[in-house]
């Protein structure tokens, strides 16, 4: 038995040189993105490693952040990326959900693509206009208003009062939550829209049938129906919060310290690196800052990649429905 | 159970919120757009367009930090942009089940949403370090990495488009499968490709963190990719940041024209892929 060869033919040996050429590029391209990961992965693992050798352990638990001294501890952008996030997060989800809510049941017909779009502008506008907007407008407004304000009402309680006590510095990680919460809102907007049409007309006409409220069939069936979407648009929505630098940088303060009141200033892990990376002197000063940098990529990557799974799942139940 | 009259309450105050939600989203959009355009419109004269980057206090323009956008983001583009079609032409044509390809659009949509600064450190360390000095090089590279995801994504969704009979039609006549993709799957999605391409030069033109430290800044006017460029974003970042009223202003300038933009990029994606979507109707 001959084996199978491509015929004698300089044309069609042509094609199949060319065939094997086109799809070698396809694939080196395609393997690009596994490597990219990988790569970033590497660069950040080496460059922090002098830091996370000098300090272990002591990395993410220590607050001091001393150039001078070469003393770097991360607990302080930790806690400030973690916190600000939170106040996005706990701003932005029940808006997100209001307006899926607004978008798939009460809105006109007519009105609906329109107020989508709008929203969606939100995802395109760039991050460092929200920086500046929250910077020249929006600290101002909560430094004169809003902060006082609050101060005021909760600064004497006695647990709650923590989290509002301090002078009213307009920038802060509540200002850099505040923009947070509104650069995200699309992003969650979005997924929770797509998961909430996804709902079977059947369930929500059954549920009408047995006289449910508007509302009721909003709560009950198109809700629970949606749980694990609204929980992958929220983690994906977080995990943006985490690793957003320039909107933050503009208004969270930048200073290297913990403080229970979310009036002060305070920093982030992205904030760090963005205002301090080009004038780090010192491999410790650097490796410390490209190990923050680890760190987020660590945590982000965990989240998205819980979002993504849980949402891929979805979408398969989806496809076999 | 509650009465019926409390459940309609209850549904008529939920349902109002949502609305009430949906005016707060709204709102912001509308204050940050008429602050960008009042305090922008202020900022914005001929001297922007004709002038380099001022030392502060004196009069100056956003010439070479404008000029400085434009080459780095197409770069970024035109290296990202091909690269990312690529891959997407692996995961929809040779390899659309393969397991491979599964765990590529996984690690695809986690790179679509990584944090951009990490981006900037990478590339720090794979360029500036090894080469001795930040330069636009580095900067193109690091938005190219950018566009890389964002393409394959958009570009995936439109190749699978294709139909599967106009493949088989090709194959049927003999044709390999590189000469059916390059003449009969690209040309029919080719507004689309267009449209991922033109996104992804959208998302890519305001990014900021990762050109901090790869493209840096410079106060001059500059045309070699192998120096430090000034480029819209960082500039905006120092000027924004500077207690001087000219720089200030500037600043708000340059926000204006990146958004616009933006925008601008957005709206004719969008007009290309509603008319590809209309043909695609058209056709069945």
């Amino acid at each position: 038995m001959s084996s199978i060869t491509i015929p004698y033919h300089p044309q069609l040996r042509r094609e199949a040189r060319a065939e094997w050429l086109f799809r070698g590029l396809t694939v080196a391209s395609a393997a690009l993105v596994l490597i990219i990961l990988a790569g970033v992965l590497m660069a950040l693992c080496v460059g922090g490693w002098p830091a996370l050798r000098t300090f272990r352990f002591g990395f993410l638990t220590h607050e001091v952040w001393n150039p001078v001294t070469d003393q770097f501890g991360a607990l302080a952008p930790l806690y400030g990326t973690v916190i600000t996030s939170l106040i996005a997060m706990l701003i932005a989800v029940p808006l997100a959900f209001g307006i899926a809510v607004f978008l798939t049941e009460t809105c006109p017909l007519w009105l609906r693509a329109p107020i989508a779009s709008c929203i969606e502008l939100l995802a395109a506008v760039p991050s460092i206009v929200f920086g500046i907007w929250g910077l020249f407008v929006l600290a101002p407004v909560l430094q004169h208003s809003v902060q006082p304000w609050l101060i005021d009402t909760f600064g004497d309680l006695p647990w709650l009062g923590k989290l509002f006590r301090g002078p009213p510095y307009g920038i802060g990680l509540m200002t850099a939550g505040l923009v947070l919460a509104v650069m995200v809102l699309p992003f969650i907007t979005s997924v929770m829209r797509e998961v909430f049409l996804a709902t079977p007309r059947s369930l929500k006409e059954a549920a009408y049938g047995l006289g449910a409220t508007q509302w009721e069939v909003v709560w009950d069936v198109v809700l629970s129906n949606s749980r694990a979407g609204i929980i992958g648009g929220i983690m994906l929505g977080l995990g943006r919060a985490l690793g957003e630098t320039m909107a933050v940088t503009f208004v969270v303060g930048n200073a290297h310290r913990i403080s229970t009141s979310l009036l002060a200033p305070g920093t982030t892990i992205s904030a760090s690196i963005a205002n301090e990376f080009t004038e780090a002197v010192g491999t410790l000063y650097t490796s410390s800052l490209i190990a923050l940098g680890l760190l987020l990529f660590v945590l982000t990557f965990t989240i998205i990649a819980a979002a993504r799974l849980l949402l891929m799942q979805i979408e398969r139940r989806g496809a076999r429905v | 159970m509650s009465s019926i009259r409390g459940r309609k309450i209850t549904a008529t105050l939920a349902l109002g919120a949502s609305g009430v939600a949906t005016m707060i989203g709204l709102a912001f959009l509308a204050a940050i757009l008429w602050t960008l355009f009042s305090r922008g419109l202020g900022g914005l004269s001929w001297d922007v367009f004709s002038q380099t980057t001022p030392a502060p206090g004196s009069s100056g323009g956003l010439l070479n930090a404008i000029y400085g956008s434009l080459v780095m983001t197409l770069l970024g583009v035109l290296i990202g942009g091909p690269i990312g079609i690529l891959a997407a032409t692996y995961l929809s044509e040779y390899g659309r089940t393969a397991r491979l390809s599964t765990v590529i659009r996984f690690i695809n949509d986690v790179l679509l949403s990584a944090p951009s600064i990490v981006i900037g450190l990478f590339v720090y360390t794979m360029m500036v370090v090894p080469m001795g000095h930040f330069s636009a090089l580095a900067g193109a590279v690091s938005l190219a990495i950018i566009v890389i995801p964002v393409t394959v994504r958009t570009a995936e969704d439109m190749l699978r488009l294709i139909p599967q009979s106009m493949r088989h039609g090709s194959a049927a006549l003999g044709a390999q499968p590189w000469r059916t993709i390059t003449s009969i799957v690209y040309p029919a999605a080719r507004s689309g490709l267009l449209t991922g391409v033109l996104l992804a030069l959208a998302r890519v033109s305001g990014e900021t963190a990762p050109l901090l430290f790869t493209a840096l800044n410079n106060q001059f006017w500059n045309a070699n990719l192998n120096q430090p460029m000034a480029n819209l974003p960082v500039v905006i970042f120092q000027f924004a940041t500077s207690p001087y009223k000219n720089w200030q202003s500037l600043a708000w300038a340059g926000a204006l024209l990146i958004t616009l933009f933006v925008l601008f990029l957005s709206i004719i994606a969008r007009l290309i892929s509603g008319m590809f979507g209309a043909r695609e109707n058209r056709v069945e």
